[in-house]
């Protein structure tokens, strides 16, 4: 149980005004960027902020980054990309369609669903579709090569956009909301409607992971630098799930990081040490370091803004806060 | 009452006047705002509202229960407006002709998220005057959208005489003696009659009374029918929670609606209940009036319900 003798951080942070209920935190280089639902993206930099129109007069659903440039879907069926100077282009339209699924590749491809539709776009700008069977909801890169992961009702698809043929199906009865990759490209997870965990191991023998018990549904997952451990979002305390051997977390118990009386809402690992970024939605944000359990306060319980996105920069320096009522920050950590 | 966005689900066959009724309630001076969750776009004549189109996705959740299906559409859309909360006042669900309402109504229960966000308000469906009594013959989602609703608007009354209107009302009321029912020519009717009707809310069944047709046409439906059983008295929770809980379980697939008002021995609430297939919903609301009968009152609606059996079953839990 946390207490509020934990040491604190909340003086090293600088607020931000987002305004509107921030769907995403990103970095782009030093500058943090906080998606907003309204439509605005909101740049913030050395205490300076500045808002960019991506949707005007629309919602902003989803918001993806790699570091470079900020990539937004809107209920106005837009792709837009921001960059850090704050200028923003449409980067892909449908019309009549929510895109409420992004991703991005490290080398430079961006993909999006529409409904069913999924559009691949690589960095050439070349671009694949993929009708999946049902309505796409997450999407993930694979960490090297061009390959999609697709999460969907009964399963997940695995696409190679560039390559003939049919893609991969793994399959798994039940509605399947985000996906995402193990660093070393063996496991795919997906996260689950019955507030459980579904992964895939790919190598060596295709064998499915069941990780149960939790008592909502986990929206938000990151994996530690090193790919050995998964922290999630939808219980009272981040579900850290061991997947050090080669079988992942099958018949091992999870760690259970920051018990309080509130579900976790985010969880970010940092990304060069064992330290997690562990968000409530009471408001209140822990930095945790996995191998003594021990606690750092970044923001106390606040009501009416429960965390709905966290991120760290590159280097670990930085961590990046926006909340449901608008409220937003930046924790820079002491040097 | 809460803050919970009401969420109003309108169904009804092909052609009975779903676009008409909600162009009706988009375009009356009415001061809200609303999402529309729509199947096709361009029948609605409004774009200074929220619209989303949507595929009905109808999902199995995972628990081994066959009629425990939601509409996974809708909650994944529910979870983007619902970060557009102040946009608007209400969401209205257009489904298409040929939906179950049960998916829908289910998602309001199963999803944790949707029930914590929005409260299903009513399930009004409109029906076709003239045409309603054939698609009852061959049409099963036409009666599975009557035994559901809360709400019934009988629209194009034009078309047909007072006797055939007499007719198709008795059809009706075979099905769904509980729904509340308009007659329309155009859908034309308050809006207060559609909207805020607070259907699914505990604290408003405080009744439930069947509107008979006092008419002398009685008609059986041979395959939906409404059981209703009245006890002059209190019935015993340790009998009657078991009783209705199985009850639930095993006839779940047939049961689409049920409700009751029910007294239990010194308690000064009643039990008030409610339920969606195998899904049930219940809670002690609101004092018995000094001096009221502490009766028990059940309904179920379903198909080829075993009338007898639930009659007896509630019975036996008589106090």
């Amino acid at each position: 149980m946390s207490t509020g003798t934990a040491p604190s951080l909340t003086e090293n942070i600088a607020p931000v005004a987002a305004g509107g209920h921030v769907i995403a935190a990103n970095w782009l280089k030093h500058t943090a960027a906080f998606s907003t639902s309204d439509g605005t993206v909101i740049l913030a930099r050395d205490g300076d902020s500045h808002r960019v129109e991506a949707h005007p007069d629309a919602g902003l659903l989803v918001a993806a980054g790699d570091g470079e440039r900020l990539v937004t879907g809107g209920d106005d069926g837009r792709v837009a990309v921001t960059g850090q100077d704050g200028s923003t282009k449409t980067l892909a339209e449908t019309k009549g369609a929510w895109i409420d699924s992004l991703a991005l590749s490290p080398g430079g491809a961006f993909a999006y669903a529409a409904g069913k539709r999924v559009f691949s776009r690589d960095h050439r700008g070349s671009e694949k579709t993929l009708e999946v069977t049902s309505t796409a909801r997450g999407l993930a890169f694979a960490p090297k090569g061009y390959r999609l992961a697709i999460s969907h009702y009964n399963g997940a698809t695995l696409w190679f956009p560039n390559v003939e043929g049919k893609p991969e199906n793994l399959e798994w009865k039940g509605s399947h909301l985000d996906i995402v990759w193990s660093p070393d490209a063996r496991f795919v997870i997906t996260s689950m409607q019955e507030n459980a965990l579904h992964g895939w191991r790919l190598q060596p023998d295709k064998g499915h992971m069941r990780m149960s018990g939790y008592p909502s549904k986990t929206r938000s997952m990151s994996w530690s630098h090193d790919g050995k451990w998964l922290a999630t979002s939808g219980a009272e305390a981040a579900i850290v799930w061991p997947f050090e051997s080669k079988e992942g977390p099958m018949g091992k118990a999870p760690r259970e990081c920051g018990v309080r009386p509130a579900k976790v809402s985010r969880v970010a690992f940092h990304p060069n040490t064992y330290v997690l970024a562990v968000a409530y939605e009471d408001g209140c944000i822990l930095l945790i370091r996995l191998v003594d359990a021990s606690e750092i306060l970044v923001r106390p319980a606040t009501p009416d803004s429960g965390v709905t996105a966290l991120a760290w920069d590159g280097r670990g320096q930085r961590l990046a806060f926006g909340c449901e009522d608008g409220q937003a920050g930046v924790l820079t950590l002491p040097t | 009452m809460s803050d919970k966005i009401p969420v109003t689900v309108l169904t009804g066959y092909l052609g009975a006047g779903k676009t008409t009724l909600l162009n009706r309630i988009l375009t009356e001076e009415h001061g809200k705002r609303y999402a529309v969750i729509v199947n096709e776009f361009g029948e609605i004549g409004i774009d200074n509202e929220l619209v989303v189109g949507a595929d009905e996705e109808v999902f199995e959740m995972n628990n081994g229960c066959i009629c425990c299906t939601v509409r996974g559409d809708l909650i994944r859309i529910l979870d983007g407006l619902m970060k557009r909360k102040g946009k608007f006042d209400a969401v209205i669900v257009e489904t298409t002709g040929l939906a179950d309402p049960a998916p829908v109504a289910q998602t309001f229960f199963m999803d944790q998220d949707v029930s914590d966000a929005a409260r299903l308000d009513a399930v009004v469906t409109v029906a076709d005057a003239k045409w309603l009594s054939d698609r009852l013959k061959d049409a099963p989602e036409a009666k599975n959208q009557i035994a559901f609703a809360d709400v019934i608007i009988l629209n194009k009354i034009d078309l047909v005489s007072e006797k055939e209107l007499e007719e198709v009302e008795a059809r009706i009321r075979a099905i769904n003696p509980y729904a509340k029912l308009h007659r329309t020519q155009n859908c034309a009717l308050p809006i207060s009659d559609v909207l805020d009707r607070n259907a699914f809310d505990l604290d408003r069944i405080i009744e439930i009374e069947p509107n008979f047709l006092e008419d002398a046409h009685h008609h059986h439906d041979e395959e939906m029918q409404s059981v209703s059983v009245k006890v002059d008295g209190e019935v015993d929770p340790e009998k009657f929670m078991p009783w209705i809980s199985n009850l639930t379980q095993v006839e779940g697939p047939n049961i689409l609606r049920c409700k009751g008002i029910v007294a239990f021995p010194n308690e000064p609430k009643r039990f008030v209940f409610q339920g969606v297939h195998m899904i049930l919903d219940g809670d002690v609301q609101g004092d018995w009036k000094p001096g009221e009968k502490r009766d028990s009152k059940v309904v179920f609606i379903g198909r080829n319900l075993n009338e007898n059996a639930i009659r007896e079953g509630f019975l036996s839990t008589v106090a």
